[in-house]
């Protein structure tokens, strides 16, 4: 197997608030390759976003903490490099696609402006060079007009039109990897089709690694090719996406699996609910968190924490009893 | 597979009946100015029934008046045009008793459970407060045992009856809100976009419930959402709607299996389905462009810009609601060539 683009080694992270520490991020791991695009789920307050920003040193310390781990990148711990070194990777090598465009784009500045910025900065080019640059870029993404479309601001473009610009943006100084956190979350289902598709061309045509945060299923089924699913922090469970849901190893992700309504199922098809809340993290339930909503839990769950083992075909699993889970859904 | 509400939908009743409904919100430009530029045209010439006992399901990208119809059927908002009944009484011009009956057969429940509870009433006084309003119980010990017997029903502890909406998850809030709506006894209930902000785990439990209450109780729901996979699930009837207008609508199943209108198949093509091996088999048609401003809709055929089949006759004239037969409506002057599409 070729060697990784990006690999998170045993990450920790946490936040000190008035309740008290919340553990965001504890031992996580994974590696993206090139081309590949990783998606990772889990539930708003499991930690996929953390991990993201952790990635870039985006995380504000205080309240946030990383207190272990590492991120190799090109041979070097982005978490241990200075806040000039990292600045080169981030936009440059690295770059990131947030959920809300609005939030995002700078309302008083034009697009043209936020688009060249960051190639004038990085890639050195000329005001002119980087706006020739910058038309290209939006005419790769499907935005027509450019030229005119360069001198408006961010509110003269809808929600679509915006993420097509964040999404130019990512790539205008041509990164090995870009993070894209819930990118389509705040879209219609038309238009987040048009821009996962965007997306998914761009990475395969440019061999440029993506890392997709969402929590939808059903857009990890269409375009990720691995997934890892988090729990309270964790990675549970990590495979390719074919496998993941053919046969899923952990309960958690088997109960996400049987909780999602399909289009494709009539209506009174059973849903099973996972049962409960997620955990308060900063008052995790001891041994595996998963374990008070967990139908094949047994009293040992409550006190080993189960690590993260790596079965056949790179599938790998946080559970004491997933070949347990495994043998009834055979039956 | 039966379910108990199914009997109720096959004698169709109707409870709401909606007719030629149309809402424009009229527009400004300049805050202290106030030039009028376009009216907003949110709903246009809309017409269905929801039948006793039936979940109608209204689906469409935002924008589009899905929550604009909801509003004037619980007399939110006064439609511009066009009427609205409600078990045979017509709401425009509803007053008096009438009106404050229809208050409490009429219930909703909203989106995000956290702005829609009061932050600085427990949920005794929260799931109690209609029963207060309509005059129903004045006695407080006996409301707060009618509240715990709501709370009870809609899978609520009842320790949490003295606790505030921020000591509580969002899929509490979500069920105390479902609590508040039923508490008067309704018959029907607006859940707009009830599910929309809860996580995968928490949407199937809240799904259930409304379920659950609606074939306990035979209540009637307009269900309105985007997330199409959510309404196939809980709908017997879905309607689809496209800037303002109702572009096709049929039996969930039928709509599902066999969308006519090719926005809704273009729609139904772009929500992926948590399934790699369904999903490598699907023909995927992702529609170009996005939708048009509601101040200024497309004449003709307002989907015609973005539609695979539009030639010249689309581009004027508004397309007749065709009714393909058991219900199946679709709004599209190429409904010869749909079958072949």
């Amino acid at each position: 197997m070729e060697q990784a683009l990006l690999t998170v080694n045993d990450l920790s992270v946490e936040f000190s608030t008035p309740m008290g520490i919340v553990k965001a991020v504890t031992h996580v791991s994974w590696s993206l390759h090139r081309g590949e695009i990783l998606a990772i789920v889990g539930e708003s307050g499991s930690g996929k976003s953390v991990t993201a920003l952790s990635i870039l040193q985006l995380i504000a310390t205080p309240p946030g903490r990383i207190v272990s781990g590492d991120v190799l990148f090109d041979g070097q711990n982005l978490l241990a490099l200075s806040e000039d070194s990292i600045r080169t990777i981030r936009g440059r090598k690295i770059s990131m696609v947030f959920q809300e465009p609005m939030t995002s784009l700078n309302p008083v500045l034009s697009i043209g402006r936020q688009m060249t910025e960051q190639m004038k900065l990085h890639l050195g080019l000329t005001t002119q060079k980087a706006k020739q640059r910058a038309v290209d870029l939006m005419k790769r993404v499907g935005i027509s007009e450019p030229e005119d479309r360069l001198r408006q601001y961010p509110h003269h473009f809808s929600g679509g039109m915006r993420q097509r610009v964040m999404i130019a943006m990512a790539l205008s100084c041509d990164p090995e990897i870009i993070i894209a956190d819930e990118p389509t979350t705040a879209l219609d289902v038309t238009i987040q089709a048009q821009i996962l598709q965007l997306m998914q061309g761009l990475c395969r045509e440019m061999n440029v690694g993506l890392i997709l945060i969402t929590h939808n299923l059903g857009v990890v089924a269409r375009y990720a090719d691995r997934v890892s699913v988090m729990y309270a922090g964790r990675i549970v469970e990590t495979a390719d996406a074919n496998l993941i849901y053919e046969q899923p190893r952990h309960p958690y992700t088997y109960g996400l699996l049987q909780s999602v309504p399909r289009l494709d199922s009539p209506r009174g098809s059973t849903l099973t609910p996972i049962p409960g809340n997620p955990p308060d993290l900063v008052d995790l339930p001891s041994g595996c968190a998963f374990h008070p909503r967990c139908h094949i839990g047994q009293s040992n769950c409550q006190t080993t924490v189960p690590e993260l083992i790596s079965s056949e075909q790179a599938h790998s699993v946080a559970c004491l009893y997933s070949n347990q889970l495994l043998a009834e859904n055979t039956i | 597979m039966t379910e108990p509400s199914q009997s109720n939908t096959t004698d169709s009743i109707a409870l709401i009946e909606v007719n030629n409904l149309k809402k424009t919100f009229p527009g400004t430009r300049g805050v202290f100015s106030r030039t009028r530029t376009g009216d907003v045209k949110a709903v246009q010439n809309v017409s269905f029934d929801v039948n006793k006992g039936e979940t109608l399901g209204l689906v469409g990208e935002s924008g589009c008046g899905k929550s604009t119809i909801g509003r004037c059927i619980l007399k939110l908002e006064e439609p511009t045009d066009g009427t609205v009944d409600f078990d045979g009484k017509r709401l425009n011009t509803i007053n008096g008793m009438d009106l404050r009956n229809y208050r409490r057969r009429a219930q909703a429940v909203f989106q995000d459970p956290f702005s829609s509870l009061n932050p600085r009433m427990t949920v005794e006084q929260i799931v109690g407060e209609p029963l207060l309003v309509h005059g129903l119980e004045k006695d407080t010990k006996e409301r707060r045992v009618s509240a715990s017997k709501i709370l009870d029903l809609c899978g609520l502890p009842r320790r949490i009856l003295d606790s505030y909406p921020h000591e509580m998850s969002g899929g509490q809030r979500q069920r105390t809100g479902i609590a508040r709506a039923l508490i008067l006894n309704p018959d029907f209930i607006l859940c707009d976009e009830a599910v929309s902000a809860l996580d995968v785990s928490i949407q199937a439990q809240i799904i259930k419930l409304l379920e659950d209450l609606r074939n306990e109780f035979g209540l009637t729901y307009l269900f309105i959402a985007h997330d199409l996979s959510v309404v196939r699930h809980i709908s017997h009837r879905v309607a689809v709607m496209y800037l303002g207008r109702i572009v096709e609508l049929a039996e969930a199943n039928e709509l599902f299996e066999n969308p006519k209108h090719p926005y809704t198949q273009a729609l139904l093509s772009a929500v992926p389905i948590p399934d790699p091996a369904v999903e490598r088999t699907r023909r995927l048609e992702i529609i170009e462009g996005e939708i048009p401003s509601p101040v200024n809709p497309p004449s003709g055929c307002v989907f015609h810009p973005r539609c695979p089949l539009a030639d010249d006759t689309c581009r004027v004239g508004v397309p007749d609601t065709i009714d393909l037969g058991t219900g199946h409506l679709v709004a599209c002057k190429k409904v010869d060539q749909l079958e072949l599409h």
